[in-house]
């Protein structure tokens, strides 16, 4: 019996110790020679994998770091918007001017009392899959279906349906503007904007491009491509698509003028203080953006 | 006639509720407006060639096929277009339509208007499917597909049997029912054109045993009269998807459809009951498709009717002449209770495709309670195809598209068989289609690589 337990132990020790040379020798022999600065950088990054950057995950992300840090010097164009970029540019020696923060921005503004339901849907719980069977249940063929597929594909946990709304609402503290949402929205309801002075922002929140006179059924909040807003905006930040206008936010100083004139009170303005007296506000804003 | 068969695997035997079985087919009147849309069959919409203000008179082509799969559009009425515009269809979507005014009912010169039984076959088999084309006559069991594609035949394979999809195994639907009952000798004739243009020495009826009136009649004119030599009437056994197209072949020939190729490939051509009237209608009397029957129907419609109606009228006036709407509707079904879809807006167009208008309320159509899956494996028995449908959901749920096509999702038949079984009321056919719908376009973009 000993002698068993004996053998055992030896065969099993020498096997042991042989394969580890083995296995050390070749080791050596096929190292892969990576440059440690990948490392550093990685963990540097959320580790979320969220894809945002374009790159297939933060490691690839990682690397593409320190390949243009070697190339060219910096890292220009590559930026990571749930971690903090000066961090990496640190590890990598370079300086890195803030990228603006973009957050995923919901341009529907149908809750089920501005857009009241007509049909109730019952089946499988995907947009994708709602979005080829039927319209929606306000009629609107265009805007939000508030099944939640934005929100199964959040790697932040930054998008939620609201209970009473139908919709989807963005957590702004969590919301890293990687844009997962943006392509999960079989309507496109989702867009990514910037973050804004002070998180504020202007934005049409409709994507509606029927007719107004459809438009207006199936909505009170609908944009039905008037114009007033086209006409309205001095500094040319809204374009017209159809009948859908919609504001570029490079041009965009949130004046709001477009807010006052719309008529259908699709044009959002977050995050801004209540107004006193209208004109002085307005101006105040100008000038501030202008400075 | 020969004992009753069916396929072997799965099925489900839902309620028939046939309800209109008994209602003779009536001519709907013309209506004041028709609306036809351009997108009736499956595959590429068709290209307006009419606009504002033109006149045009019943019959006249009004839409032409755009691409392979894709079918002309006549017009159903006589009158003046007042616009080329957009119309809801049963989803709720706005699809291009073309609107009629209507005036009078003037006929182009050259459509046969009479009753007249013309057994004569004189087109060639080109001229035949060539007719077929032209006036626009897809499957209109639901699914519109362009007949004229499913007939022109590859040049290596042979078609032995022409198999008429009578099985009608829809619960409550009876628009083939009454066609095969009140137009007998059109619809044979039908099938004898058909044999022709495929060129196949033998044709057969695949009828369920629930319509065995309609069996019984054909199958004493087929013995009476030796111009339809070659016919024969199969009874089948009640048991639903018993009109699927695989099913049907296995059932009526005891051929198996291989995994992802056509019927051809076991000799077969199946065409729906109402198509062959059409196409009896075209090629005879060089009518194009631009009418059907349409079973009106629910427990409590108070008049379930068959009516024959011209395409393009609207959904609302056939309830109406059915005895109207009646109160707590919940549901309004285009087609039949197992494949058709609910509509999210009471008033559409009827389309070739439309074989019945089903009307349910709230006692019929409660909201169902999901629960979770038990793992009690009713739907891979009830599953014709062989598939096991708990698990493609799953799959499909989860985008995982590499294992639903491994899990071979292109064979099912979308009968809902699986759906109907589950008593945690999952909707199974739902996340199975949607993973069809993606894998399908995963396997599309993979081929044109």
């Amino acid at each position: 019996m000993n002698d068993i337990l004996l053998y055992s132990l030896i065969v099993l020790g020498v096997l042991g110790g042989v394969l580890a040379v083995i296995l050390y020798i070749v080791a050596q022999k096929f190292k892969v020679e990576e440059n440690p600065l990948i490392d550093e950088v990685e963990s540097n990054l959320s580790g979320a994998n969220c894809g945002g950057c374009g790159f297939a995950g933060c490691r690839a992300f990682a690397e593409a770091c320190v390949k243009s840090a070697a190339d060219k010097g910096n890292i220009d164009g590559l930026n990571c918007t749930s971690s903090d970029m000066s961090k990496v540019a640190a590890v990598l020696g370079l300086t890195v001017t803030a990228a603006e923060p973009k957050i995923a921005v919901v341009r529907c503004n149908g809750t089920c009392e501005n857009a009241p339901k007509k049909v109730h849907y019952e089946g499988a719980d995907i947009c994708a899959f709602a979005h080829t069977l039927y319209a929606g249940s306000n009629g609107c063929p265009n805007g939000c279906l508030g099944l939640g597929d934005c929100v199964k594909k959040c790697n932040f946990d930054a998008i939620h349906i609201d209970e009473v709304t139908g919709l989807p609402t963005v957590d702004e503290e969590k919301c890293v503007g990687c844009g997962a949402c943006t392509k999960a929205c079989p309507r496109g309801v989702i867009e990514i904007r910037p973050k804004g002075k002070n998180s504020r922002r202007v934005y049409v929140s409709c994507v509606n491009i029927e007719k107004g006179a459809i438009a207006m059924k199936n909505c009170n909040v609908s944009c039905i491509g008037c114009q007033k807003c086209f006409k309205e905006c001095p500094f040319e930040a809204i374009e017209m698509r159809g009948n859908l206008a919609y504001i570029n936010p490079d041009k965009c100083k949130s004046c709001r003028k477009c807010v006052d004139v719309c008529p259908r009170g699709s044009i959002l303005a977050v995050n801004f203080p209540p107004r006193k007296p209208k004109v002085e506000v307005t101006e105040s804003v100008n000038n501030e953006s202008k400075e | 006639m020969n004992p009753k068969k069916t396929f072997p695997k799965g099925g489900v035997h839902p309620e028939e509720n046939k309800l209109s079985s008994d209602q003779p087919i009536i001519t709907f009147p013309i209506p004041k407006q028709a609306i036809i849309p351009l997108g009736q069959c499956l595959g590429a919409p068709a290209e307006a060639i009419v606009k504002k203000g033109d006149e045009v008179k019943v019959g006249q082509l009004i839409g032409t096929a755009k691409g392979f799969i894709s079918a002309n559009v006549h017009s159903s009425v006589s009158g003046k277009v007042t616009k080329v515009d957009e119309v809801m269809d049963h989803t709720g979507y706005r699809k291009p339509a073309i609107f009629i005014e209507v005036n009078g009912d003037e006929w182009l010169e050259d459509i046969d208007t009479s009753d007249t039984l013309v057994k004569d076959i004189t087109l060639s088999r080109e001229e035949i499917i060539e007719r077929v084309k032209n006036h626009g006559i897809v499957g209109m069991g639901g699914a519109t597909f362009p007949t004229n594609v499913k007939l022109s035949i590859p040049k290596d394979k042979k078609a032995e049997f022409v198999i008429i999809n009578a099985a009608e195994c829809e619960p409550y639907l009876t628009c083939d029912n009454r066609l095969l009952l009140e137009k007998s000798n059109e619809f044979l004739v039908g099938v004898k054109v058909l044999m022709k243009a495929v060129d196949a020495p033998k044709a057969i009826i695949g009828i369920e045993v629930n319509k065995i009136k309609a069996a019984e009649l054909l199958d004493k004119i087929i013995r009476e009269d030796s111009y339809f030599s070659g016919i024969e009437v199969q009874p089948l056994q009640t048991k639903y998807p018993q009109g699927g197209e695989k099913q049907l072949i296995k059932a009526c020939t005891g051929r198996e459809v291989p995994s992802g190729k056509l019927p051809i490939e076991t000799g077969c051509v199946v065409v729906n009951v109402a198509s062959t009237f059409a196409i009896y209608e075209a090629v005879q009397k060089n009518k194009p498709l631009i009418s059907r029957v349409v079973t009106v129907t629910g427990k409590s419609v108070k008049k379930p009717s068959n009516f024959m109606v011209r395409i393009g009228t609207s959904s609302m006036e056939l309830i109406e002449a059915a005895g109207g709407l009646p109160e707590n509707i919940t549901n309004i079904i285009n087609g039949g209770p197992m494949m058709g879809k609910s509509v999210s807006i009471s008033d559409f167009p009827v389309i070739k495709g439309t074989s019945g208008i089903l009307v349910m309320t709230d006692k019929e159509a409660q909201p169902r309670q999901v629960g979770n899956c038990l793992r009690c494996g009713k739907c891979i028995n009830a599953c014709p195809m062989g598939l096991e449908p708990y698990l493609l959901s799953r799959q499909a749920k989860n985008n995982l598209f590499e294992e639903t096509e491994a899990s071979n999702i292109m064979d099912c038949i979308e009968c809902g068989s699986c759906e109907f079984t589950c008593p945690a009321n999952i909707p199974l056919l739902d996340y199975i289609r949607y993973g069809k719908n993606k894998t399908g376009q995963i396997i599309r973009s993979r081929n044109q690589k």
